[in-house]
């Protein structure tokens, strides 16, 4: 796209220098809004690369821009779209920002604080009226909380420390039983001036598999999303690098970043902005293929501990879904379906996308209502 | 300082100098080679597999006319693969050699230890390498592959151009290498590494450049055979596969088909040589139904 732009009037001013860098400074401020995270270290390093290059070319101004301020695959559009609109109509339109994307949708969640019920249910508290309390809360079901309980269950989740078992890593550490360690030993015998000493041991070390959050946000899951999200927050807190989470929708969002805030209503309020679909509909199979292509094959899934959460209705074709669970099993080392109709009575994998899905997955699990997801946590950690 | 030849004076020469290395950079990869070398940054490249990250490293170093020095990430990569080892065995000989002659007292015995870690038992790894050759390029393959503490190490290195061994001392690289870092994109990579580099996304080629890059890496095939083959590739890569074909892949299909006497791409030699260009047994099927079953029988 560069090349149809020629030549740029950057340096037509009087003050060539400054000039440039105001410019880019301004251009720099412009793909910050777009979303392209554009530091001031890197607008110093494409200000540097500028002083190797033509600046009049605009070729030049493109490409020093772009391998100096992007630094993922997702920024290129946006950089292409801040460049056009930036140098393009530069004249025109000087002094004119390009509006951040929207995100005025409001979170889907309550406010934190909540009702005034609060107070007067936990006027005086009876020690085990309350326990019994939190006995019926953790064990009813999400959707069907009214404001004050869904309050006093946000703390219960501060609880949750969701683990994923370990395997072999291929690191070692040194050990007093295992294999020779070479190295080691050959360096124990120098310090002791040549004379064979101990022999030193190595083994293995193990390391957390990753575990991989895919949370269906469409219509008919809205009731459990927040439940999920917490879930997924709490993951998150627990083992922020080995934690991944998405959203399924019509379209894929990745939300592991905003997860990594560490107050959870925060952090689901960061989530909600940046997913785009919420109670839309569901192209489950498309989706998950979406992930599969762009992070699940590339390694994200392999030997990882997948949790699916939907309720399986699929707008789309089933068998699409059945072929693309039985992908993301062939990847991950165990897949979890989390459906929170399994709770109900008389629960049957009936819709078409669970039947497709059942003979691929390792384990069913309900996650409708807190005691379900702590249950959850021990699948995981067993997977 | 590196050896950019006076030729070298913008990006389109360097492209043109990498042409003819056997390398066809589009504009915005020259430029960011051209920015590496100059400023002095590492070239962070991602892209799908087999569009030519490494073989860029090889070309840049035919280019400035020096070594190619590689280390292929993988997990559990630490200092003593990455950057430098003592070699045990000749140090313990050395040892012994030195007991057979009979070393006594104290100061013979200090200087036999001193001599234990001396230069000649310090085994380079390819970072210490590139530091030690003036003007070296230094491809870092797959970090995403390595662990992340090992991307904290390799910050360090790049940010200093050195490296601290406790025995010796500081090797600080005169004259720093030029370092290619490409990642396949299977984890993250740390944004503070990132930061450091220059970064360009490695695209597909357009399919003029692919017939070039044909023409160019197996000049005995015939010139129909490329262009039907780069219009094949360049339908399978639109049709939605698990695992597109790179470059890499439509040279060995050419090469495989070329092989076989073929001067056309027909139905039967392509199906029978499709497992070259496609690497999943889904793929293979939706291709032959589609791609192939339009081909001249």
């Amino acid at each position: 796209m560069a090349a149809q732009l020629g030549s740029l009037s950057l340096v037509e001013r009087d003050d060539p220098g400054a000039s440039i860098i105001e410019v880019m400074v301004g251009f720099a401020r412009t793909l910050r809004h777009a979303g392209v995270p554009a530091s001031q270290e890197r607008l110093q390093a494409m200000i540097a690369a500028l002083a190797h290059l033509d600046v009049t070319l605009a070729a030049d101004a493109y490409w020093a821009g772009r391998v100096t301020l992007c630094s993922d695959p997702e920024d290129l559009e946006r950089y292409d779209m801040a460049f056009a609109l930036y140098f393009g109509a530069q004249r025109a339109t000087e002094g004119r920002r390009i509006p951040p994307p929207s995100v005025a949708r409001a979170a889907p969640f309550e406010p934190a604080g909540g009702d005034p019920h609060d107070e007067r249910t936990s006027e005086q508290p009876k020690f085990a009226a309350q326990a019994s309390r939190h006995e019926l809360l953790r064990h009813k079901d999400v959707s069907a909380l009214n404001p004050a309980e869904r309050a006093q269950l946000k703390r219960l989740f501060a609880l949750l420390a969701p683990r994923v078992s370990a395997r072999r890593s291929h690191r070692y550490r040194s050990a007093s039983r295992g294999r020779v360690d070479l190295a080691q030993s050959v360096r124990r015998l120098l310090r002791a001036g040549g004379e064979p000493s101990q022999l030193a041991r190595r083994r293995r070390r193990t390391k957390p598999r990753r575990l991989v959050l895919l949370m269906d946000v469409s219509g008919s899951m809205t009731p459990y999303a927040e439940a999920l999200l917490r879930f997924a927050h709490a993951a998150t807190r627990a083992a922020p690098a080995r934690t991944e989470s998405f959203t399924l929708g019509t379209r894929l969002t990745r939300v592991t970043r905003e997860l990594r805030l560490r107050d959870p209503d925060r952090a689901l309020a960061a989530a909600a902005r940046a997913v785009p679909d919420w109670s839309g509909g569901t192209r489950l199979g498309d989706t998950l293929k979406a992930f599969s292509d762009r992070w699940g094959q590339r390694g994200l899934a392999r030997g990882a501990v997948v949790v699916l959460c939907s309720d399986g209705w699929e707008r789309g074709d089933p068998t699409e879904l059945g072929e693309q669970v039985r992908r993301l099993a062939r990847l991950a080392h165990a897949v979890v379906w989390v459906n929170p109709h399994k709770g109900k009575d008389g629960f049957a994998p009936a819709t078409g996308g669970m039947v497709a899905a059942l003979p691929h997955i390792d384990s069913l699990v309900a996650g409708h209502s807190f005691a379900a997801l702590e249950e959850l946590v021990q699948v995981i950690a067993d997977a | 300082m590196h050896p950019v030849k006076p030729e070298l004076s913008d990006p389109t020469a360097l492209a043109a100098a990498l042409g003819d290395a056997g390398y066809l950079a589009d504009i915005g990869l020259a430029t960011a080679a051209y920015l590496g070398m100059k400023m002095h940054r590492p070239i962070f490249l991602e892209g799908d597999a087999g569009v030519g990250k490494t073989s860029l490293a090889q070309a840049l170093a035919d280019v400035t006319g020096t070594r190619l020095i590689r280390l292929q990430c993988y997990e559990g990569i630490d200092a003593t693969q990455a950057l430098y080892d003592w070699d045990f065995p000749r140090q313990v000989l050395h040892l012994r050699a030195a007991e057979a002659v009979g070393v006594t007292g104290t100061d013979a015995g200090r200087a036999l230890e001193e001599s234990l870690y001396d230069r000649r038992f310090l085994i380079s790894r390819p970072i210490l390498q590139a530091l030690e050759e003036p003007g070296a390029v230094l491809l870092i393959d797959e970090i995403d592959r390595a662990d992340d503490e090992f991307e904290a190490f390799l910050l360090e290195v790049l940010a200093d151009n050195a490296v601290t061994i406790p025995e010796i001392g500081t090797i600080r690289a005169e004259s720093p290498p030029l370092v290619v870092l490409t990642s396949n994109r299977t984890r993250e990579v740390h944004d503070a590494l990132k930061r450091r580099c220059l970064y360009h996304w490695v695209a597909h080629p357009e399919f003029e450049r692919e017939v070039e890059i044909l023409r160019r890496r197996l000049p005995e095939a015939s010139e129909q055979l490329i262009t039907e083959v780069a219009t094949a590739v360049r339908r399978m890569r639109e049709a939605d596969l698990l695992k597109p074909p790179g470059v890499a892949e439509s040279i060995d299909w050419t090469h495989a088909l070329h092989l076989l006497g073929a001067r056309t791409l027909d139905r039967e030699r392509a199906a029978a040589t499709l497992g070259a260009v496609l690497k999943y047994q889904e793929d293979s099927v939706r291709i032959r139904d589609t791609v192939l079953a339009e081909l001249a029988g």
